[in-house]
């Protein structure tokens, strides 16, 4: 299954300047994964002890996982996930 | 004291004063370091921020600008320090005072943060201002970007108050209307301000945007003549103006411009979105994510960025984080009117009903001198207000008015 994951400008430098990828996965952690996989130096700048750092965001079809499963958020063919800082507004 | 760099606040990594606003090593907040001044005279400081305008930028030494702040600027800040006897008097306490930043140009203390983004992008090039809003702000981006001849586009939920969207489009900005909460708006606009080259004064100009709150907490110290109050009672939204307050004081500490603590610091959230006074309660050092659902639309951010920052503030200076319903929301607003002549918006309702809150509580000293500081302007959030008192209607004649006197039972003179 083919997820659209969106990378903002801040990890480009991390993915040959790539604005998005295309990869394979069943959850929103196995998406992540696979996007470690393609791009080696993300994990270290968005994920931390398995999970994700505290001010990234991570959404699928523009809702927060937070408020979904989190990681365990299923995700299918044509889903698109966003990763987006989370120190903006207010 | 001339900005330095941005320094990330989690790993401290250093990068250039530019439109940035993450780090892109660890993806924490950027913030302004600034060069030592530890050498200056105090006095000399001092003398030079009594000498400058009536405005935000008689402390610009302490903002992160590199030349001198335009002039084609509304005057924000410098709003009155107003010492509020009769609220005192109803709470039980000794010395209360309303900072009322309804008093700049476009009603709420959102002039003060968008002034300083807005001079830092005319000093980066940028021609086009643009924000993520829940009212207050998009005001003050729309007329500053007016008076300073820039383009601007603000966005802002959908079902804002009416008010808040006249008052904005008037300037001739460009409204953006999102379906969806202002979580959703704030993420369509950091994935915008991404492909834009456009100045988002809370997204990648949030570091200098920031700053500009740290100027509530240098008005009150001049205000109370270079004294530090013992508390502070002010709302939270994102989390970044409670913080920034606190910062104020801090580095007017730390340069002898003032004596004494940060003050003791007290948060305001509403109870139908109230992620930060929820994990303060419960002990985390997280928010947990929520959706909005309360009047206080200004303070309706389920997201908020700074949160942690705000929890670690209210923990270490020994104060708290408190929510209260929409009912306290309209109490509160009735009780600062009542008592002060001030008529302030739904946040200020909130800020009101956590001071009194506090003052019932007993957790304020009688003897302790607590600013609370009001964010907005009531002519924002009318309906908060609506039906909450009774108007008498009688025919245009002396006995229409007399019968009434008599109904009403209340003697002009004994």
């Amino acid at each position: 299954m083919a997820i659209v994951v969106k990378i903002p400008t801040q990890l480009r430098a991390a993915t040959g300047g790539a604005s998005s990828a295309s990869v394979e996965g069943g959850t929103v952690g196995e998406v992540l994964d696979a996007l470690y996989a393609q791009f080696g130096e993300l994990r270290e700048r968005i994920a931390d002890d398995g999970g994700l750092r505290r001010f990234v965001n991570v959404y699928v079809g523009g809702e927060d996982v937070r408020f979904l499963d989190g990681l365990e958020t299923t995700v299918s063919d044509g889903d698109e996930v966003t990763i987006l800082p989370a120190v903006a507004g207010g | 004291m001339p900005p330095e760099s941005l320094t990330c606040k989690e790993c401290h990594t250093v990068y250039p004063l530019d439109a940035s606003y993450v780090c892109e090593r660890c993806f924490g907040p950027l913030e302004i370091a600034y060069r030592s001044r530890a050498e200056e005279d105090p006095a000399e400081i001092r003398r030079r921020i009594q000498a400058g305008p009536h405005s935000i930028w008689r402390y610009r030494d302490f903002l992160p600008l590199e030349g001198a702040p335009p002039r084609d600027t509304l005057p924000a800040g410098w709003t009155p320090l107003l010492r509020a006897d009769r609220l005192a008097e109803r709470l039980g306490l000794r010395e209360v005072w309303i900072k009322n930043d309804a008093a700049n140009p476009t009603h709420s203390f959102k002039d003060r943060v968008v002034a300083v983004a807005l001079a830092r992008a005319k000093e980066l090039g940028y021609r086009t201002i643009a924000c993520a809003s829940t009212g207050n702000l998009a005001n003050a981006v729309a007329a500053h970007a007016a008076a300073a001849g820039l383009e601007s586009y603000v966005f802002i939920p959908s079902d804002l108050e009416e008010q808040k969207i006249l008052a904005t489009g008037v300037y001739g900005t460009t409204i953006v209307a999102i379906r969806g909460n202002y979580d959703d708006v704030n993420r369509l606009c950091t994935e915008v301000s991404g492909e834009r080259e456009w100045a988002f004064v809370n997204i990648n100009f949030r570091p200098y945007y920031a700053e500009g709150s740290k100027t509530i907490a240098y008005e009150i110290a001049e205000q109370l003549g270079w004294e530090v109050p013992d508390r502070i009672v002010g709302p939270i939204a994102s989390g970044s103006q409670f913080t920034k307050i606190a910062r104020g004081f801090e580095e007017w500490i730390e340069l002898g411009l003032v004596e004494g603590a940060v003050p003791t610091m007290n948060g305001a959230q509403a109870q139908g979105c109230s992620p930060v006074a929820t994990a303060y309660a419960a002990g985390h050092d997280v928010c947990r994510p929520v959706k909005p659902d309360t009047i206080a639309k200004s303070l309706a951010i389920g997201n908020p960025a700074d949160g942690p920052y705000a929890l670690d503030l209210a923990r270490r200076t020994g104060g708290g984080i408190d929510a209260v319903s929409d009912e306290e929301i309209k109490a509160g607003i009735r009780l600062l009117a009542e008592t002060t002549g001030i008529f302030t918006e739904t946040a200020g309702g909130v800020t009101t009903a956590v001071l009194a809150k506090l003052a019932e509580r007993g957790e304020i000293d009688p003897a302790e001198r607590v600013v609370a500081v009001i964010t907005g302007e009531g002519l924002k959030t009318l309906d908060a207000v609506r039906g909450t008192f009774e108007t008498v209607e009688i025919e245009p004649t002396f006995d229409a008015f007399e019968a009434h006197v008599e109904s009403a039972a209340t003697p002009v003179a004994a």
